[in-house]
């Protein structure tokens, strides 16, 4: 039901149920907001989001107070300007004041929100937080005196990724985020899927920063320097650099890559069609030795740790495939490495995902105290990485990537959203079975969103059941499936809500829609693809009738492999 | 470790709002909440034992640590405040170099805050066991306590 209700002095339309908020941004009117996160309950704690509505006596929360016929609502008035700005100048009264020097300086939410109030004095000087950096962890890194307490990180942690590894610790002043007995973040039930970092307004949580590391390997000489990164890093990083992504881009990138210094560029996505192919081989081979166990994809490395220590039962049914990082990365120093030392060969994998840093420091991705991959960089830090080396990337000729790992399939990047590793595992099924392409009405079902997908899928005279878990918050209903009997051939499962598209290390989306508008991206390039499948990979081809037969460490593939422990810590 | 087992049978598990009353339980018999003993309760009550933490530092009740050889008690009063016991609880912070609750690292001290302790007119008030002392001021701490590690470390 549509009603009128006055605004400014000004009718507006607003619908029955909808906040006070939701109708004045429909009206054109932007309210600034602070603990308000799109898709979730809002709790009216930050009071940033003030109007006044006539009659009632205290300013009323828009993003929590809900329409009502009779509302006459001044939303720029002098009070209102007045409360929101005290509420800016008392978070910036303790505030550490050291912009110029913070990770998120020219992108902070706060520094817009004083701008846009136009606080251009101090009047509330408090006490400032004395400085605590947690840098325990390899992929994130907690500011705590730069926190403003929006709980927003609190609420993705518990909500969305189910962790539950971070709250409010203490009372009053002494208030701060943190974990089960104030912990470091390295020793908490934290999964490092950097959820957190996408909705932090501040520099209190970001990544942990590789680009200095990464440019001091870049002067040495007696280094091989080599470059992986993931199907999915040109896309995203064409937009953060504000250009417009076509497929060139992406080699493109390999050309500013050797300009920053790399000597050797590869493709992370060759690492994941031989993932796909090998997925494919164990799930036939699980259906032939009438397994049945489902085989559980462990591609992505937060929910490989949030299985180790919320649910160590389901770690025999984990697939013992590594991520595409590191089955590149296993390739690269054993390719390379068989004329030279292998210490003397430094990888960068750059990847949309915080979590990965994690993963390559795991005992199993090391040989011999030397890891497969040395760095990992987000995104965002390869962003930095090129603007620092001041490389015009608009004006730079494509050039083709590294052999032995030169091309992906489209497969590679459809493996970049949630439930499409599924996707290309069962279409490397159906090639098998003499198709071409899986059943495009079962694959339209695992494509819809939900946090819990399943579907079955026949490919010729076989039929295989898949279910896909798309961010964490989904896994609850699988573990309810099976419990109540449903078998599966394949299971996925991606912490971040929408897969990589929504990693840790990518850009923001802010919204479900956004992230959703990301995987349509994929889906068409897929479409426009002429090598979509490991099958028809030159790369994928190359590697296993020449690499792997050259080189004695590849060639019964058990580098590809890892194991899982149970693993103890606070949940 | 037992203990614990036969405060929980007294309580519904997975009840959630059990989870103060099972806190002070445990503090009593305990003196303090032990990580085995939150996790325990987590797993009892089916929460996270980060929700336990932050719920329990939220009172200043709870402590995570056993108390020091000499437990200090700091009025933390109305009427003590007006008689001037926030520069004593400062002085104590900074004396004993530990915030209330938590126990010095050597393990000689701990204090806490509490509410008022009857002796309004003689406050600020500062307990040790069962001695009262009363008229306390901020410059009196360092030397009360360089006379109590005497006695923490008879103990
Ligand atoms: S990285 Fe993920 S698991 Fe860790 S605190 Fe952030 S949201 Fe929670
Ligand atoms: S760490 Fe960031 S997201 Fe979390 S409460 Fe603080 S300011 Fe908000
Ligand atoms: S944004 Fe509305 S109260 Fe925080
Ligand atoms: S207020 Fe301190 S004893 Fe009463």
């Amino acid at each position: 039901m549509q009603f009128t209700i006055e605004v400014n002095s000004k009718s507006i339309r607003a619908e029955k149920g909808e906040t006070i908020l939701s109708a004045l941004n429909r009206n054109g009117i932007m309210i600034p907001t602070l603990c308000r996160m799109q898709e979730y309950t809002p709790t009216g704690a930050c009071r940033m989001c003030v109007v006044e509505v006539e009659g009632r006596e205290r300013l009323v929360t828009a993003c929590s107070a809900l329409v009502e016929e009779w509302m006459k609502i001044r939303t720029h008035s002098p009070r209102v300007i007045k409360a929101r700005k005290t509420i800016v100048e008392l978070l910036l009264s303790n505030h550490p004041d050291d912009c110029l020097y913070c990770d998120r300086n020219l992108d902070c939410e706060l520094q817009k929100l004083s701008d846009q109030l136009q606080v251009r004095e101090r009047r509330i000087r408090g006490r400032k937080i004395k400085p605590r950096r947690d840098q325990s962890s390899p992929a994130i890194v907690r500011e705590l005196s730069k926190c403003i307490l929006c709980g927003r990180c609190i609420r993705v942690c518990e909500e969305s990724v189910t962790a539950t590894s971070i709250d409010f610790i203490g009372r009053g002043r002494a208030t701060h985020v943190g974990t089960a007995m104030d912990r470091d973040l390295n020793f908490s039930s934290c999964i490092h899927c950097g959820q957190c970092v996408l909705v932090c307004p501040t520099g209190a949580l970001h990544e942990k920063h590789y680009v200095t590391e990464v440019q001091e390997q870049l002067s040495k000489s007696d280094v091989t320097r080599v470059i992986q990164y993931s199907p999915l890093v040109p896309y995203a990083l064409a937009d953060e650099l504000g250009v417009k992504y076509q497929r060139d881009f992406d080699r493109v990138l390999n050309a500013v890559l050797r300009k920053i210094g790399f000597e050797k560029v590869f493709l992370s996505g060759a690492g994941t069609d031989i993932l796909i192919k090998e997925l494919a081989d164990a799930v036939e081979a699980a259906r032939k030795n009438g397994e049945k166990k489902p085989v559980v994809i462990s591609a992505c490395p937060a929910w490989v740790k949030y299985c180790e220590q919320f649910f160590p039962e389901f770690l025999p049914m984990l697939s013992t495939l590594k991520t595409p990082q590191q089955i590149s990365g296993a390739i690269i120093k054993s390719a390379l490495a068989a004329t030279e030392e292998k210490s003397s060969v430094y990888t960068v994998s750059v990847t949309p995902c915080t979590a990965m840093k994690f993963e390559a420091r795991r005992d199993s991705m090391t040989r011999k105290g030397i890891s497969d991959i040395d760095t990992v960089l987000t995104v965002r830090e390869l962003a930095r990485l090129i603007v620092l080396y001041g490389i015009d990337i608009t004006n730079i000729d494509p050039e083709p990537a590294d052999e032995p790992m030169s091309q992906r399939s489209s497969a590679a990047l459809l493996a970049e959203t949630a439930g499409g590793l599924t996707e290309s595992v069962l279409r490397s099924l159906a090639i098998r079975a003499g198709g071409t392409e899986s059943d495009k009405s079962a694959v339209k079902k695992l494509r819809s969103g939900n946090p819990f997908r399943e579907g079955s899928v026949t490919e010729g005279d076989l039929t295989w059941s898949v279910a896909v878990v798309d961010g964490l918050k989904g896994f609850e209903k699988l573990r309810e499936m099976l419990d109540k009997g449903s078998s599966y051939d394949l299971i996925e499962v991606m912490a971040c809500p929408g897969g990589c598209v929504n990693g840790g290390g990518m850009i923001p989306a802010g919204s479900k829609e956004a992230v959703r508008q990301r995987s349509r991206f994929i889906y068409q390039a897929d479409e426009q693809d002429a090598v979509r499948g490991p099958e028809n990979s030159a790369t994928v081809s190359m590697l296993y009738d020449d690499t792997f037969i050259q080189c004695p460490e590849l060639t019964d593939r058990h580098l590809f492999h890892t194991h899982f422990s149970k693993r103890d810590v606070l949940l | 470790m037992s203990k614990i087992e036969d405060i929980l049978t007294r309580y519904r598990s997975g009840s959630h709002e059990s989870l103060i009353p099972i806190l002070q339980d445990v503090q009593v018999e305990d003196g303090y909440l032990s990580e085995e003993a939150v996790v325990r309760i987590g797993a009892f009550l089916g929460m996270s034992t980060t929700k336990i933490y932050g719920l329990a530092t939220f009172y200043d009740q709870f402590r995570f640590a056993p108390a020091g050889r000499v437990h200090l008690r700091v009025c933390n009063g109305t009427t003590c405040f007006v008689n001037g016991s926030a520069p004593v609880i400062a002085a104590m912070k900074e004396t004993l170099g530990v915030e209330p609750g938590q126990t010095t690292r050597d393990g000689r001290f701990s204090y806490e805050l509490t509410a008022c302790m009857g002796g309004c007119n003689e406050g600020p008030v500062v307990c040790v066991g069962e001695t009262f002392h009363t008229h306390v001021r901020a410059e009196d701490i360092p030397e009360m306590i360089t006379k109590l590690k005497v006695l923490a470390d008879l103990k």
